[in-house]
């Protein structure tokens, strides 16, 4: 069995991670997965929290706000919207993603929408959960 | 015959002028290889992308649940036409080449009897549609003032013709931007983004494991996928139009130099033969004595 697998992280702008990881701890829509090599091939949706990537060389983490994750023979590749290595996440970042969170919660609230207003609040929470893990 | 002072202003303007298309091009220059950087940087998120969404897209196509944005709305007679201009001129055949196009399908949409309505991106292609076309405008995205063409533009426009789309304003939407081959050659292109066409992926796309259902995910990434095809079709067009300044403005440059020497000979023969006159004036008042 590899012991090894390739890890990309890919935001729109740029290519922010590109290294062979042990395991990659993935904060998935429906609960956080961890995926080790010769993991079966799954594709899932992001939710935003912390990505955590374990290799030989260490461990690195990054704040990902929403995206997908590919899961596939030849490793893992994250498509994150917007992705921060966590050291450069600062309180006036994730301020500014929270802030943007709530303003689309109150709109669709106003709307009227159900669903898309649990969405809202569902992304909210996550934003500010993410903000406590990562203590700011 | 202009006279020698003419002349010499004249020479002048054209040295200035010359400077000033100089200046430009090397801004151009600059320019380019940060847009260039940028297109390049872009790609392999929206290889990725379309990688997966090509899979995706192709194991729910048959099924009647696929979404709205992938099987389209069942008809097509409203089209909607993104039109990707710069928003300044003096990029040489770079936004007419684009308009070209546009006006092109706008008249074959015509001629089929479809309704056609024209969302104008950049200054410079609303200018030159507005003269025919100014009652199918239906919007504006104004980037003058956006300094570095950002993911979060993009998104911002996809919302936008999203939102549209949803309303039911149209059924068939196609941007239109240059594709950057290299310095000299841009590439007017029309690329359908609604109902999202993909290429056919290979048959090891239907192995994965999807979480949530392959409906969810696809609801989630088609609206991605239109933000991620504008987003790279913005930067195509941001190298492109560097290049096609710089082109422009190394023929401008050229061209002044060119002027310049015509120019100066013309002054130095009307010098020699101002000179010259003054002379025959002189010798012939000294013979007559």
């Amino acid at each position: 069995m590899a012991e090894t697998m390739q890890f990309d992280l890919v935001s729109p702008e740029r290519r922010l991670a590109s290294v062979t990881a042990r395991e990659v701890r993935i904060p998935g829509a429906e609960g956080d997965l961890t995926a080790m090599p010769d993991h079966a091939p799954t594709i899932t949706t992001l939710r935003p929290g912390i990505l955590r990537v374990v290799g030989p060389e260490g461990e690195a983490a990054f704040a990902v706000t929403g995206g997908f994750a590919e899961i596939g023979a030849g490793g893992v590749t994250v498509l994150a919207e917007r992705a921060l290595p966590v050291g450069d996440m600062t309180r006036a970042v994730l301020d500014g993603y929270i802030a943007e969170a709530r303003e689309s919660l109150e709109k669709a609230k106003a709307q009227g929408d159900g669903t898309l207003a649990d969405e809202a609040a569902k992304l909210l929470a996550d934003m500010v959960a993410m903000g406590d893990q990562i203590g700011l | 015959m202009p006279s020698l002072k003419d002349l010499k202003n004249r020479i002048g303007s054209v040295k200035s002028t010359r400077k000033i298309t100089k200046a430009m091009q090397m801004v151009a220059a600059a320019k380019l290889r940060r847009a260039q950087e940028a297109a390049e940087a872009a790609r392999p998120y929206a290889e990725r992308f379309n990688a997966v969404m090509a899979g995706l897209a192709s194991s729910v196509k048959g099924s009647d649940s696929a979404p709205r944005l992938l099987a389209g709305t069942g008809s097509d007679r409203t089209h909607l036409l993104v039109v990707m201009t710069s928003e300044r001129g003096l990029c040489g055949g770079f936004n007419s080449s684009i308009v070209r196009l546009a006006r092109a399908r706008i008249a074959e949409l015509q001629a089929q009897g479809k309704v056609v309505k024209i969302l104008t991106v950049g200054k410079k292609g609303r200018e030159q549609l507005k003269r025919d076309y100014a009652s199918l405008f239906v919007g504006h995205v104004d980037l003058s003032q956006e300094k570095r063409i950002g993911y979060d533009t993009a998104a911002a426009i996809a919302r936008d013709i999203l939102a549209r789309f949803d309303a039911g304003e149209f059924d068939v939407a196609t941007i239109f931007f240059n594709t950057f081959k290299s310095v000299i050659a841009q590439e007017p292109t029309a690329q359908q983004i609604i109902p999202a066409a993909f290429e056919a992926a290979g048959a090891e796309s239907r192995l994965y494991d999807y979480e949530p259902s392959e409906e969810g995910i696809l609801a989630d990434l088609l609206p991605r996928g239109v933000a991620t095809q504008i987003f790279t079709a913005l930067l195509e067009n941001g190298a492109s139009e560097q290049g096609a300044r710089m082109t422009a403005m190394d023929n401008a440059t050229r061209n002044a130099g060119e002027m310049i020497d015509r120019l100066t000979i013309v002054y130095n023969r009307s010098r020699q033969a101002a000179i010259t006159k003054e002379l025959i004036e002189i010798i012939s008042g000294a013979e007559a004595l």
